[in-house]
């Protein structure tokens, strides 16, 4: 039995590797993009959610992945080497009315079961973070949540399905779903067709899209677009805790942490555009404005301006039905849509998947593996060990002591890994941002401006492409337009 | 690699060379460690004149001014360490700095008495600065621009949009013209031109490249993944956009030259101070840090600089500190006198003199002026200026014999006459 | 008819930056004002009759330890020059050894100035074959 998956993001992949335990069906995974999780992945807050924020009455199945999904996590961040840190967030009240807001997700947090939820008064709450502002006058202190780097994730996972038999066609984008006497057969794609007995729709602001080629016409995703501000390590006032205003219906609010890579994001914004603009990754004077000013409620001061090293902007796929739409098609048969997984879907994920299975199993027998490989690791990063390692991965590999990233101590070989563990999931196009992702070069407080040349003359060097061939992330984005002196020649030709 | 080196030179560009030079010379065991594969620093990507005119009374390009001390420094015997990553330093004690590196050929510790620091400075990036829009190729700083094109052959785009007025940012955009791109602006947010008129003269208008004074990018549009245009703005007195003045001004590349920072990094970790107005170390007249004892600092890391000889002569400047710091045992006790940035003065480097030598001072003005007196209160000296921006950095010698008429701390002021 | 022509020269001598107007009939300089000191007006005459650069580049070089070598001319050029010369530097190739101050092209177009090296360029290292 053969099963599509359409989308490499978070979602699709966690599906993948439940999948991927079960010796009678071959997993496929296609994506338009080079890569994997570079859509609405790439960018979000990266928070696990306790769960005290969704309304089991008005999201009941969205309460439960989000719930499952948490705990879930605790897991996957061990099997897969994923950078993760778990040190709880504080909503952060200044008034009588936020106050409410806050008893009203204690008494969510009570009928949730999600433990450990409290309030703290304002002393509490200015021991347990002192870097809050302390105009705060209440918190409510869920020390459950967590925070992971979502992209990593998405990476981590792939490697571990890729590990586990399951195959990648990157780069492919779905063009038709083909169906024939009321089952769904196979998909079309940019380079080829497939054959499938079951298509998973995964593909986040793409998802109705992918439904409408299956007959599916009962929805539309639209982007909400969010808007983030990323300070360098250094930056400080830098919580602790993940720290957040209080949520409005529309947003969880705005948030302050301490991310895995040490350093400070604030964001989102929350910005409804309409349903074609699917590629309105831009920021905003007004977006990074509106942060500012959030998260000046949050902490006594900001770090300098100086100090940000990014601001960028992710869409998340909100449903025009506010739901969850996840659902096994009987018309056509072996369709399902995994489709309008806003926030908290980054939490939700494997529980997503893990339902995903069960909806399968409904209709088919799934047999496990004998041999389930469950672990994955990540690359060796020489700046994380201690001087003894260090010397003998470098007499093994000198490139393991040669530095390219200044800003973050990444060395030349994490970066030849980084470009073979790409090959291995099926990536064709090794791109920039595939290896910052990956070994996070290009990601510190110069953004590239010192070693970008350098990471591109590595690629070239051992893809075998020209530097100026190379690609930021696939498409028209290439690092250069021909060699030094090639204008000319144009001219000349 | 179990010896105790007398000075170990962080960085090995014009002002770690120019020390290494200096401390050998002067019989100091001497290592200079560099984290790129050669040494030179960032003026062998400068193929540009402009250099080495104090120094050597010669205009050279950057890589004929940096070989004339990398010749120098391969004929003594200075211990060079390439590709070399300083993680650490560690100040265990006035006669000892521990000195944490990685490199191809191993991981260790170099211990050394006494410490150089020449790590020159970083560029200002796009999200420094704040432009917003899509992150998309084609953006560039000048620097990243400069090193693809002059060093590695990568021509970066080919209608080239440049933020930033300064040297830098003049400088590439001949380049860019005299590599066959189309350069189609420079835009400015102040309102005079941040670089010298040679070159606003020889870069912009000799090839009629529009100089945008009050101007900034406030959008990057994109299309496919790369630059597509630039959305510009007129900025208020106070350098906000004024809403209705946006031109959009199609370009495939944005280069950002937006200025220099110290890379201060590794200074801040061990605890060196830093001057917000410099963004780099507070130092004496030794060019030694004022809380780390034996830590010196040259170059762009001290101080940005505009000629490569300022970051050449604080280098020796710093070597000749270092001679006496270990024959001392120290820098000798002093009553130090503040150097005060008074009216219309950004910054003056060093913050403090001891009294007991001539002192060099590097300083800026923090606005355009004509017909000033720079002037330094207590000392009565006074330099007449006729027309001076806070782009162009001044150096004046200050006489230990002048410093000896008068005590208590130095005010330095531009004043208007 | 005589020609009667004004133009404006920004001094670049010192960073006072004086604009010196220069009158010329015919092609002739009759008047030069404008000016602080005898450099400013030597540099204006300059500028206003046959303005000249010293033009900075770079060739490709093959198989050298970077794939280009930074030159200039050996002296000032017309400015009108600069384009041309650079474009006919793209259909040159060098090989290394280069060091500074080898005579890349004599005589460049016929402009009695050489393209000289102003980087060296040493044969490539083979210190990559280790990883593959």
């Amino acid at each position: 039995m053969r099963v599509g998956i359409i989308g490499a993001g978070i979602v699709g992949l966690s599906i993948a590797r439940w999948l991927s335990r079960y010796e009678n069906i071959e997993v496929h995974v296609i994506d338009k993009n080079p890569d994997v999780g570079w859509g609405v992945t790439k960018a979000n807050t990266s928070i696990i959610h306790p769960c005290h924020e969704e309304d089991p009455d008005k999201h009941p199945l969205r309460m439960r992945l989000c719930l499952e999904g948490h705990d879930l996590w605790y897991e996957w961040v061990r099997e897969l080497d994923i950078p993760s840190r778990w040190p709880g967030e504080i909503i952060v009240a200044f008034n009588d009315e936020e106050i409410h807001v806050l008893k009203h997700y204690l008494s969510l947090a009570v009928r949730n079961k999600v433990p450990g939820v409290k309030l703290l008064d304002k002393e509490e709450l200015l021991s347990i973070e002192p870097k809050i502002n302390p105009s705060a006058i209440m918190g409510l202190y869920a020390p459950s949540a967590g925070s992971i780097d979502p992209i990593q994730a998405a990476i981590a996972i792939a490697e571990n399905c890729a590990d586990n038999n399951v195959y990648f066609h990157l780069g492919e984008k779905v063009i038709d779903v083909i169906i024939r006497d009321r089952r769904v057969v196979g998909v079309v794609t940019s380079e080829k067709v497939y054959d499938f007995d079951i298509v998973i729709n995964a593909a986040g602001l793409y998802a109705d899209e992918i439904s409408r080629m299956a007959g599916i016409n009962d929805y539309y995703i639209f982007p909400r677009r969010g808007q983030y501000i990323l300070y360098d390590s250094t930056a400080e006032p830098k919580p602790e805790k993940i720290i957040h205003t209080t949520p409005t219906p529309k947003t969880k609010g705005v948030y302050v942490l301490k991310t895995t890579d040490d350093t400070l994001l604030i964001g989102p914004t929350a910005e409804d555009l309409s349903p074609d603009k699917k590629n309105e990754l831009r920021t905003t004077r007004e977006g990074i404005n509106y942060l500012l000013r959030n998260a000046e409620k949050l902490l006594p001061r900001l770090p300098p301006r100086n100090l940000v090293i990014k601001t960028f902007a992710g869409l998340r796929p909100e449903p025009s039905t506010g739901s969850f739409i996840i659902r096994f098609h009987e018309d056509p048969w072996g369709f399902i849509d995994v489709a309008g997984i806003r926030s908290p879907g980054l939490t939700a994920a494997p529980a997503i998947g893990k339902y995903v299975v069960e909806l399968i199993h409904k209709h088919i027998d799934l047999k496990p593996k004998n041999k389930w490989k469950r672990y994955r690791k990540g690359i060796v990063r020489i700046k994380d060990l201690g001087v003894e390692d260090r010397n003998k991965l470098i007499t093994k590999n000198p490139s393991y002591g040669r530095i390219i990233c200044q800003c973050r101590g990444v060395s030349e070989a994490e970066i030849i890994e980084a470009i073979n563990r790409m090959k291995k999931i099926g990536v064709k196009e090794i791109t920039l941002d595939g290896i910052k992702f990956r070994t996070h070069t290009m990601y510190g407080r110069c953004q590239g401006s010192f070693c970008r040349v350098l990471v591109s003359l590595i690629i070239s060097r051992y893809v075998g492409i020209k530097p100026w061939e190379i690609t930021f992330r696939g498409g028209n984005s290439f690092y250069g337009i021909g060699e030094v002196k090639s204008l000319f020649k144009e001219v000349i030709r | 690699m179990n010896k105790t080196y007398d000075v170990a030179v962080i960085g090995g560009g014009p002002a770690g060379l120019a020390a290494a030079i200096k401390t050998a010379d002067k019989g100091l065991k001497t290592v200079v460690i560099e984290a790129m594969n050669r040494l030179g620093g960032i003026p062998i990507q400068c193929i540009h004149t402009g250099f080495g005119l104090h120094y050597f009374k010669e205009d050279l390009t950057g890589p004929e001014f940096v070989y004339r001390f990398i010749d120098k420094v391969m004929d003594r015997d200075i211990d060079l360490l390439l590709e070399t990553y300083v993680e650490e330093i560690i100040n265990e004690s006035m006669m000892s700095k521990k000195i944490k590196i990685i490199s191809p050929k191993g991981s260790w510790i170099i211990e050394s008495k006494t410490i150089i620091y020449a790590a020159g400075a970083r560029e200002r990036h796009r999200y420094e600065i704040g432009i917003p829009g899509f992150n998309v190729a084609g953006v560039y700083t000048a620097g990243e621009a400069q090193a693809m094109m002059d060093l590695y052959g990568i021509m970066p785009g080919k209608k080239i949009l440049i933020i930033g007025s300064g040297d830098v940012g003049l400088i590439m955009a001949r380049r860019f013209v005299l590599e066959g791109a189309e350069v189609v602006g420079v835009v400015e947010i102040l309102g005079y031109p941040s670089g010298l008129t040679r070159n606003i003269v020889q870069c912009l208008q000799d090839f009629g490249i529009p100089l945008l004074l009050r101007h900034t990018v406030t959008e990057i549009k994109a299309n496919n993944g790369r630059v597509s245009s630039a959305i510009i703005s007129e900025v208020d007195e106070s350098l906000n956009p004024t809403p209705g003045t946006e031109k959009e001004v199609k370009c495939d590349t944005i280069i950002i030259a937006a200025g220099l920072r110290p890379r201060t990094k590794l200074l801040k970790k061990m605890g060196v101070l830093i001057d917000p107005r410099t963004r780099g170390p507070i130092v004496n007249d030794y060019l030694e840090s004022i809380s780390v004892p034996g830590v010196f600092i040259a170059g762009n890391a001290l101080v940005i600089n505009d000629y490569v000889d300022y970051a050449v002569e604080q280098g020796e400047t710093a070597a000749e500190s270092v001679h006496e710091y270990i024959e001392n045992k120290g820098v000798l006790s002093a009553e130090w006198r503040k150097v005060i940035p008074g009216s219309n003065i950004l910054f003056v480097v060093p913050h403090y003199v001891s009294g007991r030598k001539d002192v060099v001072l590097y300083s800026r003005v923090s606005r355009p002026l004509e017909n000033t007196y720079f002037q330094i209160g207590g000392i009565g000296k006074k330099i007449p200026l006729i027309k001076i921006m806070p782009s162009t950095m001044l150096r004046i010698v200050l006489r230990k014999t002048e410093l000896s008429k008068y005590i208590g701390d130095i005010v330095v002021e531009a004043v208007e006459k | 008819m005589k020609s009667y022509v004004e133009k404006r020269v920004i001094c670049i001598i010192c960073p006072r930056g004086c604009e010196i107007r220069v009158r010329l009939v015919d092609g002739k300089i009759i008047s030069v004002e404008g000016y602080s000191c005898p450099m400013g007006k030597k540099y204006a005459e300059q500028e206003v009759c046959s303005p000249k650069r010293v033009l900075m580049t770079i060739v490709r070089c093959e198989n050298g330890d970077l794939p280009v070598v930074s030159v200039k001319t050996s002296g000032p050029v017309p400015k009108d020059k600069l384009l041309e010369i650079s474009r006919y530097l793209a259909g040159i190739k060098v090989k290394p050894p280069i060091r500074i101050g080898d005579v890349i092209i004599r005589n460049v177009l016929d402009l009695g100035v050489d393209i000289v090296a102003t980087r060296p360029c040493m044969p490539v290292e083979n210190k990559y074959s280790d990883q593959k």
